[in-house]
């Protein structure tokens, strides 16, 4: 994100920057549009967070310093509304299982001796050595496999990935103990893993 | 017949689960000591979790890319803007 900030030549950079949001709709709706879909996929739910963070920025007009870029800090305003729908969605899942694991999620481990139970042992993708992030279908098929992910599985993954956010930032804003974040990060794993020998192989 | 594991390092070798778990927690935070001896240990031994751990990685990076790649941009519609532009008039006070 942080070198689209710098293509950002609505404001001069001599220092202390000001707030016009006359200008905003001009010069920033489509921006934050775009930042709020590519974390929401929804398209009427970005939309009106665009709204929504004009015009709570218009009642915080007072705490801008100056100090970031308009830019900057409407998206700023966009990404904490953004983690609260995270942070909402995560909130609807059953008591009993905090970590939004899917009903018909596959036990892959054996459950005394927590071995591979050998239907799902890893085997390799063929592609290891051909440059796979080039490979435009073997990533069409995790991003199919993605999109099959429960929806606080992709938040967390979304926070770390796309906005490289740290763990612990990760675990406070979506309310998550550390120790559930990593069972998260490894069921989420295993399964996406899984599904991309499945569909590819 | 059930198998039952009676040595710390019968456990460790079998655990495919822990070891995963692990190797996901090494890519982002530094593992204990003892961690590490245990995963080390289990590696040695498991070419299963070996290729989980390469892909594991692969897939990391994959989704950096898919998260991060160029898309479309879109565009909001121009009455969309137009009530919104004023919604901030109204608001500021601004005539």
């Amino acid at each position: 994100m942080d070198s689209e900030f710098l293509t950002d030549t609505s404001q001069q950079h001599s220092g202390i920057h000001t707030l016009e949001p006359k200008k905003w709709v001009e010069l920033h709706a489509d921006y934050l549009y775009n930042f709020a879909i590519v974390r929401l996929n929804d398209e009427e739910q970005a939309r009106d967070l665009v709204q929504e963070t004009f015009l709570s920025a218009l009642e915080k007009t007072a705490g801008f310093r100056g100090e970031s870029a308009e830019r900057t800090w409407l998206t700023a305003i966009l990404k904490y509304k953004i983690i609260d729908i995270y942070r909402k969605k995560a909130g609807s899942f059953a008591v009993n299982d905090k970590t939004g694991a899917p009903d018909n999620e596959p036990e892959f481990f054996d459950p005394d001796l927590n071995h591979w139970k050998k239907e799902h042992w890893p085997a390799p993708f063929g592609v290891e050595d051909k440059d796979p992030l080039h490979n435009k279908e073997f990533m069409g098929v995790l991003e199919r496999c993605m999109s099959r992910l429960p929806s606080l599985w992709m938040s967390v993954f979304k926070l770390k990935h796309m906005d490289e956010e740290n763990t612990e930032f990760i675990c406070k804003e979506l309310k998550l103990s550390s120790s559930n974040f990593w069972v998260i990060i490894h069921r989420a794993k295993v399964n996406l893993r899984s599904c991309l020998q499945k569909n590819w192989i | 017949m059930k198998k039952i594991l009676k040595t710390d390092e019968e456990r460790i070798a079998y655990n495919c689960r822990k070891a995963t778990l692990l190797i996901e927690k090494k890519q982002d935070i530094e593992l204990t000591a003892r961690e590490k001896m245990e995963l080390t240990l289990h590696l040695a031994g498991c070419y299963i979790c070996r290729v989980y751990e390469e892909q594991s990685v692969l897939i990391n990076s994959m989704m950096r890319k898919i998260f991060k790649g160029p898309k479309d941009p879109l565009k909001l519609d121009d009455e969309f803007k137009e009530q919104l532009k004023k919604k901030i008039k109204d608001k500021t006070g601004t005539n």
